[in-house]
């Protein structure tokens, strides 16, 4: 470096380096690249200092300011949660009445209902609330244990055959497993259920099936088949299947019957989430406005 | 006969030669454009103080709106999403309003400068005029032209000291007040000022103020002429927007040349001169730095003030205005052509009786009827008619929209009774500022009936009051009954309409039902 060639032309110093004859002039950068340059190494230390930056064994080191993502996430939601505070009071205070009846209300309640639907519901009954075979649609019309809010409150609320006091409980005796009815009453029963829906079944003799059925279904399932919404019992006349119209289908519901459970959700979500899960639920279009018999 | 002199020698020359090599870098060298006085400056001065009139008063601007809008004239209300201007109100999905009024700038952009060149660039860009500004503040503390040269050079003394912080100081006050009033348009002017004067106001408003000062300071005080030569695109753009017949700022060779500085001698002398007296005041008085008799150049931003100052000149020497004049290529190539006969060399005697007494007829002058030519007629209609098409968009315009939505999952219910129910979420938009209130119903679906749950519905009709200027969603439930729910799929409007304001609002709607009937 004792002697560093300049570059005749330009009067700037060489770097040294020659490849095939080409040289590499040494320009000095722009002082205030250079200042530029420094101050973000200056920013970088800063930063260090200030900031979690350093990656250790478990986690990074904390910084002077002892910021962290999950405090600002922490914050940001216990921000959205204070103000949302005002309507979860008010709906705590409320009847399910009360909340449909306040539009407002209704609608806070609704979008929160539907975020608790898609966390906790969807499993079961559909990203839509569509249901599938054995578990509800709960946009249809058609309720077991009721659909008026308050109805579907209480369902969501004590669940069903779930372990909690107040829970919807009913069961459909196994009328075949059992050796209730022999198989020809079932066949024939099977047969009769059909028309009730207005359906053509393809064997078994309907009118001694009515008999079966006035003997054994109507006290639960009602004389007209109607169904029967304090012990959950389903209409058999509408066109909502919650199974399947088929024949086979029937006959083996009757013999040895499968009856759906839900949790209560009441202990793991509070009354809230509850209330704001059947206004969702009821907002959907198929509650009823009252406790209506149906 | 050797295989040497069989060679023809080519006439070619490395681009890199020694000769030719120079530094890659030339450091820039500092203008200071010297005051002018005429017409063009009178002009410019005017423009300048509309301009920036403009620019800081828009703002504070009030238009009335009643209660339930701002009275902002000019508000770009990015919170809610509002481009307010008077009487207009643009939402976002009338975003296509401004690409259209964009569209219009860059035709008359074209328009102007296929006419008289970079209009533009020489009176009414910002970058002109606060150079234009911040080089008055300069005159006023540091004199005109060659005491800022002297100052320049001179060692830093307490007079050099203050006449620099001075200037700098109201250089920055221009600059804080440009950013200042930049975010103005964004909220409430004199809200926002309360906030701004008192601490109050969001970060961001300080940032942007902070951002805009800097800019201004930099390339209003510094930055300058590099900001049109390095950083801008349009000059690179202009050479395939001039024409022929496009008026520049032009040095007219041909009654220029030949250009003496000792004409009386020289014309004692017997020799032929030029009205040029090579006095240099266009290049003085240039913001640009360059000598416009070396003919159209890409740094050129067409201020006019060169025609200024050799107008004057022109008037000290009892010669005609116009040596530097606003000039079209095909007049002054015809005129070149005169003015160099047969000879190839400019000869004064061609263009002057006996060489130096009034100019010959014959001579082409600017004629208005060359700014009428296909292009700029192109230009005028394609701007016209998209003004027109979007004024009378703008006034045809609907201020009640609907928007629908298909429940996606499920496609549709099957209800008890056997009917089928689709579910809409559909959206109404009242885009006036007032509170109205509409009624929805649909159309082209018999026997339907419709549902909103929580709300009212009576005659298949439900009433919504909508808040003004707001989007108000609903769930609309369709229901067919049985006997009516046939086949896969109908069309059918979801309409809302308005019956005081007289608008009324179609959205197509399609109800689906189940393939067959699998009951």
């Amino acid at each position: 470096m004792a002697d560093r060639e300049i570059d005749e032309l330009t009067g700037t110093p060489t770097t040294g380096h020659t490849w095939d004859g080409i040289k590499e002039l040494d320009t000095p950068m722009p002082r205030w690249w250079l200042w530029t340059f420094y101050a973000t190494i200056l920013f970088a230390l800063v930063y260090v200092i200030l900031y979690p930056a350093i990656p250790l064994v478990s986690r990074a080191t904390n910084g002077v300011l002892g910021w962290s993502s999950r405090d600002a996430v922490r914050t940001e939601i216990a921000t959205a949660q204070a103000a949302q505070t005002a309507y979860r009071d008010q709906i705590a205070n409320a009847s399910m009445d009360q909340i449909i009846a306040n539009p407002e209300l209704l609608q806070f309640a609704t979008r929160a209902g539907r975020s608790a639907f898609l966390v906790n519901c969807v499993q079961c009954h559909g990203s839509g609330a569509q249901g599938s075979v054995g578990y509800p649609n709960l946009q249809d019309d058609d309720w077991l244990w009721g659909g008026s809010p308050e109805q579907i409150r209480t369902t969501i609320a004590h669940g069903i055959r779930s372990e909690d006091p107040a829970t919807h409980m009913s069961v459909m005796p196994a009328f075949g497993h059992d050796g209730i009815l022999k198989q020809d009453q079932i066949v024939n029963v099977s047969a009769y259920v059909m028309t009730l829906s207005g359906l053509t079944p393809r064997f078994g003799v309907t009118s001694e099936g009515a008999t079966v059925f006035a003997d054994n279904c109507a006290s639960c399932h009602g004389v007209d088949g109607g169904g029967k919404q304090d012990v959950g019992a389903p209409s058999l006349k509408d066109a909502i299947w919650l199974r399947s119209p088929d024949q086979n289908a029937i006959i083996a519901q009757i013999n040895n019957p499968k009856m759906g459970v839900m949790p209560a959700w009441e202990p793991r979500l509070g009354p809230v989430a509850v209330k704001e899960l059947a206004a969702y639920v009821y907002s959907l279009g198929g509650g009823t406005a009252t406790a209506a018999s149906q | 006969m050797s295989v040497q002199e069989s060679v023809d020698r080519l006439n070619a020359e490395a681009v890199n030669s020694a000769g030719r090599r120079g530094p890659l870098f030339a450091a820039r060298t500092k203008i200071h454009p010297k005051r002018a006085e005429g017409a063009f400056r009178r002009l410019k001065w005017i423009i300048m103080a509309v301009t920036l009139g403009i620019y800081y008063l828009t703002p504070w601007l009030r238009f009335d709106r009643g209660p339930h809008a701002p009275d902002q004239a000019v508000l770009v209300d990015l919170a809610s999403r509002r481009f307010y201007f008077f009487f207009i109100e643009i939402w976002p999905q009338e975003f296509f309003y401004v690409a259209g009024l964009l569209i219009m700038a860059g035709l008359g952009l074209f328009l102007v400068t296929s006419v008289a060149g970079r209009v533009w660039c020489g009176y009414t860009c910002p970058q002109t005029v606060w150079v234009d500004l911040f080089l008055v503040v300069e005159r006023f503390f540091e004199g005109d032209r060659n005491k800022r040269i002297a100052l320049d050079k001179a060692p830093l003394s307490l007079d050099k000291f203050t006449k620099r912080s001075a200037k700098y100081a109201v250089w920055l006050l221009i600059a804080v007040a440009t950013g200042g009033a930049w975010i103005f348009y964004f909220a409430d002017a004199p809200t926002l000022a309360r906030e701004v004067f008192t601490l109050q106001a969001a970060p961001v408003a300080y940032i942007t103020v902070a951002i805009l000062t800097a800019t201004t300071f930099i390339l209003g005080g510094f930055m300058r002429e590099q900001v049109c030569t390095y950083m801008c695109p349009w000059p690179r753009i202009q050479s395939a927007m001039l024409d022929e017949q496009s008026l520049t700022v032009t040095y007219n060779d041909w009654r220029g040349e030949p250009r003496s500085r000792h004409q009386k001698r020289a014309l004692a002398a017997g020799e032929s001169v030029g009205d040029c007296v090579d006095c240099n005041a266009c290049v003085a008085v240039c913001p640009q730095g360059i000598d416009i008799r070396d003919g159209q150049q890409m740094e050129c931003i067409t201020c006019a003030l060169c025609i200024d100052a050799c107008d004057s000149v022109m008037d000290k020497i009892g010669r005609d205005h116009g040596l530097i004049s606003y000039a079209t290529l095909a007049d002054y190539n015809t005129n070149m052509a005169i003015a160099r006969g047969n000879s190839g060399a400019i000869d004064p005697r061609n263009v002057r009786e006996n060489g130096t007494g009034p100019l010959k007829a014959g001579l082409a002058h600017f004629n208005w009827r060359h700014l009428v030519r296909p292009r700029t007629l192109i230009y005028l209609v394609l701007w016209s008619a998209i003004g027109v098409a979007m004024a009378y968009s703008l006034a045809t315009r609907q201020r009640l929209e609907t928007s629908v939505l298909h429940d996606r999952n499920p496609l549709y219910v099957r209800l008890s009774d056997g009917g089928i129910r689709n579910a809409y979420t559909v959206k109404v938009s009242n885009m006036t500022n007032q509170p109205r209130t509409v009624s929805l119903s649909i159309d082209g679906l018999p026997g339907a009936t419709i549902a909103l749950p929580g709300r009212t519905v009576v005659g298949n009709t439900a009433d919504i009051a909508l808040p003004p200027d707001q989007v108000e969603t609903l769930r609309l439930l369709v229901a067919l009954p049985p006997e009516a729910a046939k086949g896969e799929r109908l069309d059918f409007s979801i309409v809302a309409s308005d019956a005081t304001a007289g608008e009324t609002s179609r959205s197509a709607a399609v109800f689906e039902m189940p393939k067959e009937d699998g009951r």
